[in-house]
């Protein structure tokens, strides 16, 4: 293996692993916007990401991104028919499920690199690096996996885009990465690869956050540090909207 | 015009709700009833998570139960006594369902318990009120029959003990009955999201042979109350009130309601309540539905440990 470990579980926020092998190959990169604010007419964000780099031994070489957001623990539930009716029977927990996850490549991954270093970097949707909860011994059920990734998908939140990455000229390449309405708030990490001939010449990682702002992140804080004030508020509005309603109305 | 929604952390046409909730408030306008049972289904139709509709219905409901209350507050027409018996009923039954629902939200069946109460109760009061509304109009054809009003009360609701005088109502019974009834309305609105009328008004006519100029009032003034605790409750429990959304529903819903009053003076009271009763039973079957047909997908995603506190 010429390429440690390290790499992967670099600290955030590190701008620049630098590869003792691809000195020359510096790669630079950027992302559009490190803050990514869900306001009340939030529908989505565009993130473009790009970056140069120098020559690369080999004329064979490609680059992937992968965004990462916030991993947080799921419960995946199936669906049984029992007594005539669907109803939620088995369940398996997920430790680490990213809320979302776009790869984009420049070309199809498997062209690019084996499954086994793809793995390796928990590059593609198919290698997540999920994980049961800690003291749970029995390995994640696959067909509960491959469940929770379909759903991510089919809502936009997981993405593999190939050829999405363009090289525009011989070292400036950019992509851009759509995310949907309805993605998580947190810190997301965006991952630059640069491949060649099938392994990491180099990578970098930056990070972005996602984050309610203005009076969304207002109306969530409040409902989840002071309940049962954020109750009583809900029930005085509606009591003051129902006398308005009727204050109005009241003279026709 | 798309907004963010914050508890149900979704976005949605703004329009479409308001949309919704006018003509929800059309309908309980135009019925006299609070539109709770087609409105959290209707919200869940379109994607809202079911147990963030029913926390915020129970919240919308506060708001047009008051403006309703208050007119018949005006009249005269709310037997104080009767819904105070009826709401301390109420409020236990809140704290029992709320109950119920955060602990089988916690084992991922909350989904199930609404849709099940759903199909159950709207089953139920929808068939009663078609075939009553039938006979009703069949009556009114057959010229000169007049509708038998009973008075005086079922006989084994006189062996109850601890009876009082409810002057309002001119009756005098025991007090155990309407805080039962108040109990079962006060679970079905913290699991369902509804006022309840539909359950209590008919239990005030027929259980309690309540005066009907007093029924709608005394029961607007207990649905205000327990539909407010329910939120509170829910709030607090599960943290699933989204306020933006229940303001959307009260400005459609108050608009609507208006028109719909105005619209259900050229209807007949029993061919009203014939078109209720289909609407109730077309809901049922539209939930049955997604209960028995095999979904598209059988796995669901669910954060982890919502509620394991």
């Amino acid at each position: 293996m010429r390429f440690p470990a390290q790499i992967i579980a670099g600290a955030l926020g590190v701008l620049a692993e630098a590869c003792p092998l691809a000195a020359q190959e510096d790669l630079v990169t950027d992302i559009s916007q490190h803050q990514i604010s869900i306001r009340s007419n939030f529908t989505g964000a565009d993130l473009l990401l790009f970056g140069t780099v120098g020559s690369t031994p080999s004329d064979e070489r490609d680059i992937v991104i992968v965004v990462r957001g916030p991993d947080a623990p799921v419960v995946v539930r199936r669906k049984e028919r029992i007594g005539g009716i669907w109803v939620n029977y088995g369940s398996a927990e997920v430790e680490n499920m990213p809320g979302y996850y776009a790869v984009v490549s420049t070309r199809p991954l498997e062209e690019i690199a084996p499954a086994s270093v793809l793995e390796r970097y928990g590059i593609g949707v198919k290698y997540l690096g999920l994980r049961p909860p800690e003291g749970k011994a029995a390995p994640l059920p696959k067909p509960y996996v491959e469940a929770a990734t379909r759903i991510r998908s089919r809502e936009d939140l997981f993405v593999e885009q190939p050829g999405k990455v363009l090289f525009l000229g011989t070292s400036l390449f950019r992509a851009t990465i759509g995310m949907p309405a309805n993605v998580p708030d947190g810190l997301y990490t965006a991952r630059v690869y640069l491949f060649s001939e099938g392994n990491v010449l180099q990578a970098q990682t930056s990070t972005l956050f996602v984050n309610k702002v203005g009076f969304e992140r207002l109306v969530f804080d409040f409902a989840q540090t002071r309940p049962l004030a954020y109750g009583i508020l809900a029930v005085l509005i509606a009591l003051f909207a129902g006398w308005a309603a009727s204050a109005i109305f009241r003279g026709r | 015009m798309q907004l963010y929604l914050p508890i149900a952390e979704l976005s949605v046409n703004a329009l479409i709700i308001l949309g919704m909730g006018g003509a929800v408030g059309f309908l309980s306008g135009m019925f006299g009833v609070g539109g709770g049972f087609l409105m959290t289904p209707l919200l869940i139709f379109t994607g809202i998570p079911p147990a963030v509709a029913v926390a915020t219905e129970a919240n919308q409901i506060v708001a047009s139960s008051v403006s309703g209350a208050l007119v018949h507050w005006r009249r005269g027409a709310v037997d104080v006594k009767m819904g105070s018996f009826l709401l301390s009923g109420g409020v236990a039954g809140s704290f029992v369902g709320v109950w119920i629902f955060a602990l089988l939200r916690s084992v991922g069946q909350v989904d199930l318990l609404i849709f099940l109460s759903y199909v159950v109760f709207l089953g139920i009061i929808g068939t009663l009120m078609l075939v009553e509304s039938v006979h009703a109009i069949m009556r009114a054809r057959k010229a000169g029959a007049t509708v038998p009003h009973r008075r005086g009360q079922i006989s084994w609701m006189r062996a109850l003990p601890l009876r009082t005088r409810f002057r309002k109502s001119r009756l005098y019974m025991s007090v155990i009955p309407p805080l039962a009834i108040g109990a079962l309305v006060g679970i079905l609105a913290a699991i369902m999201g509804v006022g309840g009328g539909f359950i209590m008004i008919p239990a005030m006519i027929y259980l309690l042979r309540m005066p009907t100029n007093v029924v709608v009032g005394t029961s607007l003034f207990q649905i205000i109350f327990v539909t407010g605790l329910v939120t509170i409750l829910h709030a607090v429990e599960n943290q699933t009130v989204d306020v933006v959304l229940a303001l959307l529903l009260l400005i459609g819903g108050v608009v609507g309601a208006q028109f719909g009053a105005r619209a259900g003076q050229n209807l007949r009271g029993e061919q009203l309540r014939a078109l209720l009763a289909l609407m109730v039973i077309a809901v049922c079957l539209r939930l049955l539905f997604d209960l028995v047909v095999e979904p598209e997908e059988r796995y669901e995603l669910a954060p982890a440990g919502e509620t394991d506190r």
